[in-house]
């Protein structure tokens, strides 16, 4: 269950966003749609809890997030909360399966078969022990979200995914992160002003 | 994978980033381990010399090269003193014990001294093959004579006049190994000796060859013998004050304190070591400098990967972990190095004064200061990663993903 309510938040004191309510029930996927400079990223900032809202709450499967420490919220995002970014991060100095057992490490978790899964279910695992700078633009989006799902996690956040792709990969990404996200049991939220998504959602928020 | 394998993960991702911070910490700990080194070395091998020798006594000269050429046979003798004169002294009631010492001739470049059976003793050497001299050229060589010039028992050596290879040959009677010696690490490995009627004996045939128109007196009489230099023990410590004033103020003859000698040629030194290690030092500051401009971009290239692992749920203090072992393990790594870098320069030095002074400094041991010096590399591991680390920990994530 994922609910916010009268979410405000402002960058020092100049630009200030207020932000419509979120009701997902469990299992409900959500679309949050909005032209540029409207508070996207802020809004999935928060939802990832990188932020801290001005005032109103935000509750994540029976969490208030906003009431959490810097430090509980590190192990709240470890255990919960996938991150898919509009351009692909890896660690560099790390291959791709190597990222993978970073993010694992860091969860406390260590599951090499789930790794492996992983990458077959996305089609990369030919390219587990390769740099990540050696990976095609379409490889490196799929290693994202093998990064951001590694961990099992009970809510995906995608940052616009689909921006910078033609039709076909648009449809592509957004099918593989809704069979991802349907496969492990998780939530996802897309944050994007690409029209072409709406289509995909059933349930969907204007900014 | 953990935090530690990432940072060394980090760093050999970007070896070149790092290569001259390591350089330039390499260079000034290996330079000061260097010194340290030789220092010891050097000192050890000074000292496991004077070992049994309170006093020298030679002809009057400076009473450094006194020392120099009777104890450490590295100098030439300031001259030569009349042997009655020398008895004289060892009949001191202060003395203990005294050794003769004899110059005159080298064999290839080893000089073969005439001295006392004692002289063996007194290095706690021992007969590897052979025996001890019976008789007039004979001689007993030292280790590392005999094991570079590969010399046997019954060999017959030609020695020359003077303590250098260019020295004048002696047509006369050559010297007859009987015996050589095991390792004893001093001075005796690199001497050929024989007794002093050897050299006594070498140099009358030699002089009736040369002055054989001249009406020239050669008796062995005790007053017309002369030595070169006599090591003395003293019976009690007390007399190293007194005694050697006494010889030098109403004697013509010199005395010299080894000990005194060497910590003053050590003083001499110790300046221009001490000058080398403050520009190691100074190295070891720039070196730090340039490790900390280095974390320091390269946190800010890695700002983005950075807010990612951070956004996988890692803590700030694993973030400021990672760049402070980053820090650590390339300053452990030029520790590690600057030693192995010092230990080469010992072998180099060793071989060169091998060669030039017949000395043998190999060692491998580790100074105590060595681990100050690692105690030094350590801290500035961590000096230089604290403010990236502190920056690190303050970042704020959700800044740096939304400017990409």
């Amino acid at each position: 269950m994922i609910k916010t309510k009268g979410l405000k938040f402002n960058y020092d004191n100049q630009v200030f966003f207020e932000f419509p309510d979120i009701n997902l029930i469990s299992g409900e996927n959500l679309l949050i749609i909005g032209s540029s400079g409207i508070g996207k990223t802020t809004l999935l900032h928060l939802l990832a809890g990188l932020l801290k809202s001005e005032s109103g709450s935000i509750e994540l499967f029976g969490n208030e997030i906003s009431l959490l420490s810097s430090h509980q919220l590190d192990r709240f995002r470890k255990n919960n909360i996938g991150i898919v970014f509009q351009r692909p991060h890896f660690v560099n100095s790390l291959t791709v399966k190597e990222n993978l057992q970073l993010a694992q490490y860091i969860a406390k978790k260590k599951d090499n078969n789930r790794i492996e899964s992983i990458l077959k279910n996305l089609n990369i695992s030919d390219k587990a022990n390769k740099k990540t700078n050696q990976l095609s633009q379409g490889e490196k989006q799929r290693a994202s979200i093998a990064l951001a799902i590694v961990n099992s996690p009970k809510l995906i956040l995608a940052d616009e995914p689909t921006s910078s792709l033609d039709d076909n990969n648009c449809t592509n990404v957004i099918n593989l992160l809704q069979k991802q996200a349907t496969e492990f049991g998780a939530q996802l939220v897309v944050i994007t002003h690409d029209s072409r998504v709406k289509k995909y959602f059933k349930k969907s928020v204007e900014l | 994978m953990n935090i530690f394998k990432l940072s060394i993960k980090n760093i050999f991702n970007k070896p070149l980033s790092s290569t001259i911070s390591l350089a330039l910490l390499i260079l000034g700990i290996g330079i000061i381990s260097l010194l340290l080194q030789l220092n010891s070395l050097i000192k050890d091998q000074m000292d496991n010399n004077l070992k049994g020798i309170d006093m020298v006594v030679g002809a009057k000269g400076s009473p450094l090269q006194l020392i120099l050429s009777s104890v450490y046979h590295i100098d030439s003798p300031t001259g030569n003193i009349s042997l009655g004169e020398a008895e004289k002294i060892s009949k001191n009631r202060m003395v203990g014990s005294s050794i003769k010492l004899l110059y005159g001739d080298n064999y290839k470049g080893y000089r073969i001294v005439g001295t006392e059976k004692k002289f063996i003793e007194l290095y706690k050497a021992k007969i590897k093959e052979g025996k001890e001299w019976d008789s007039s050229y004979e001689v007993i060589v030292g280790y590392k004579v005999h094991k570079k010039l590969n010399i046997n028992i019954g060999d017959e050596l030609v020695s020359l006049h003077g303590l250098r290879e260019t020295g004048e040959s002696h047509d006369g009677e050559p010297f007859k190994v009987v015996g050589l010696l095991e390792p004893s690490n001093s001075v005796i490995d690199q001497l050929i000796i024989t007794s002093p009627e050897s050299v006594w004996d070498i140099h009358d045939t030699h002089d009736h060859n040369e002055d054989h128109d001249e009406d020239h007196d050669h008796d062995h009489d005790e007053d017309d013998k002369e030595i070169t230099a006599m090591l003395i023990k003293f019976k009690s410590p007390m007399n190293i004050i007194q005694f050697p004033r006494q010889i030098n103020e109403n004697t013509n003859l010199q005395a010299a304190v080894p000990s005194y000698e060497i910590s003053r040629l050590f003083k001499l030194f110790g300046f221009g070591i001490e000058t080398l290690s403050y520009l190691a030092y100074i190295i070891i500051i720039v070196s730090g400098f340039s490790l900390f401009i280095n974390l320091f971009n390269s946190m800010n290239e890695r700002k983005y990967e950075m807010a990612l692992i951070r956004t996988l749920g890692a803590s700030r203090f694993q973030l400021s972990r990672m760049i402070i072992f980053e820090s650590l393990i390339l300053t452990t790594l030029g520790f590690i190095l600057g030693l192995l870098f010092s230990r080469f320069g010992v072998m180099f030095v060793s071989s060169l004064m091998e060669e030039s002074l017949n000395y043998n400094l190999n060692s491998f041991k580790i100074l105590i200061e060595e681990y100050w010096l690692l105690g030094l590399s350590v801290s500035i591991g961590l000096i230089c990663s604290l403010i990236p680390a502190i920056r690190v920990y303050q970042m704020n994530i959700s800044k740096i993903l939304a400017d990409e």
